[in-house]
């Protein structure tokens, strides 16, 4: 996938811009509808998020993330502009000058891609309990004190929760730094 | 100096899922500015995001991909690199939405001996509150419980309390849990950026902070 999108940036690449496509929409698009935006906006805002990628693919750098966690921050902030029509305080950086590379040193891409696998290996792995929240926070697009009303519980016990979520992610990844 | 105080983990993936309350991102926002550290590891979670969007179930999409042919060279430059001026002690996102770069040109609002307020606007439809607060030397805030997530983020001189001495970066914070009575510098006081995800809240605690002086 970090191939297509060097091909889209380097050679504006429409054949590899399609292919992105097929791959990444279904998944935006299922994204925008977790986080409530009806099918028609949701189908609206793939569209916008994947002409962001074509656009800000000269900004993608493989070695600052996969191509996945790239589109993934690009749908998010997407998301905070259009859906909740909100002020984005907090855009993530979606590459800067500075950071843009040809090619990401290849244990560089190989650390990045190993990372995912093991957050993914440490998600798949947590307490039904843990998984949850953190779900709610990244896929449902919910609040703590939203998470904590649609569950029934403290808020105090959400954050504690979505904690101890993150000391395992934190401790599969250390020595990948 | 070293920043000493920083906000929860929970709070920080928050922030990367893209799914705080808009004044509490406000301040998280502008701490990320201040704190590399933060700012990396809220980076690493970024992680999280992105492989839990691996695992959502794809749903079928009517439109194919965009017309991009005419677009070719609808590309954007990339930007000059994030310059944040280092002049000014306002953290550079509140700078952008201020328009101001010093707080002496804040049109401060003047609620009591010692107390000034600044109140930044939230998008129609957000709860919360935000706004700037500035304390004169040596207030003393009475004791005061939380409800709901509250954020402070110290910006200038610095205040007090049982769980330390926060100055400029530092973040207090506060759930429920907790109950203060946070005593500001009493030599520069001190100027904070407070966001309350609770607006009705952050009224009860400002009638607390007003009291000593409106006996309300």
């Amino acid at each position: 996938m970090a191939d297509l999108l060097q091909r889209v940036a380097r050679s504006r690449d429409v054949e590899a811009f399609r292919k992105l496509f097929q791959a990444y929409a279904p998944r935006v698009k299922s994204y925008m509808m977790r986080q409530g935006a009806d099918p028609g906006t949701a189908e609206e805002l793939t569209q916008e998020t994947l002409l962001t990628v074509w656009r800000k693919a000269a900004l993608y750098s493989g070695d600052k993330g996969s191509a996945t966690t790239w589109i993934f921050t690009i749908a998010r902030n997407l998301r905070i502009d259009k859906l909740r029509r909100e002020v984005s305080w907090q855009p993530l950086p979606e590459g800067h000058a500075e950071e843009a590379s040809d090619d990401p040193a290849p244990d560089e891409e190989l650390q990045e891609r190993e990372r995912r696998v093991r957050v993914r290996a440490v998600l798949d792995a947590l307490p039904k309990d843990q998984a949850e929240v953190v779900t709610l926070s990244y896929v449902e697009g919910l609040s703590h004190s939203e998470i904590a009303e649609r569950l029934g519980l403290p808020l105090g016990t959400v954050k504690s929760r979505m904690r101890l979520a993150y000391d395992k992610i934190r401790e599969a990844v250390e020595d990948l730094r | 100096m070293a920043i000493m105080h920083h906000p929860d983990v929970a709070t920080l993936m928050s922030c990367s899922a893209g799914s705080q309350p808009e004044a509490l991102a406000a301040v998280v926002s502008s701490h990320l500015s201040m704190c590399p550290a933060c700012a990396r590891e809220v980076g690493r979670m970024s992680l999280i995001g992105a492989a839990l969007f691996e695992t959502i179930a794809p749903v079928e999409v009517a439109s194919t991909a965009p017309i991009v042919e005419a677009r070719a060279g609808e590309a954007d430059n990339p930007p000059p690199p994030d310059v944040r001026p280092s002049g000014g002690a306002i953290p550079y996102p509140l700078q952008k939405r201020l328009g101001l770069t010093s707080f002496d040109d804040i049109p401060w609002r003047r609620l009591a001996p010692g107390v000034w307020d600044h109140r930044l606007p939230l998008t129609e439809g957000a709860t919360g509150d935000l706004r700037l607060l500035k304390v004169a030397p040596g207030v003393k805030v009475p004791e005061h419980g939380h409800e709901g997530e509250e954020l402070t983020l110290l910006l200038d001189g610095s205040y007090s309390d049982a769980t330390g001495i926060y100055r400029t970066g530092d973040v207090s914070d506060l759930d429920n849990t907790t109950e203060h009575a946070p005593v500001s510098d009493p030599d520069r006081g001190c100027i904070c950026l407070v966001a309350s995800e609770k607006r009705a809240r952050y009224k009860g605690l400002l009638a607390r902070l007003l009291q000593p002086f409106t006996g309300l």
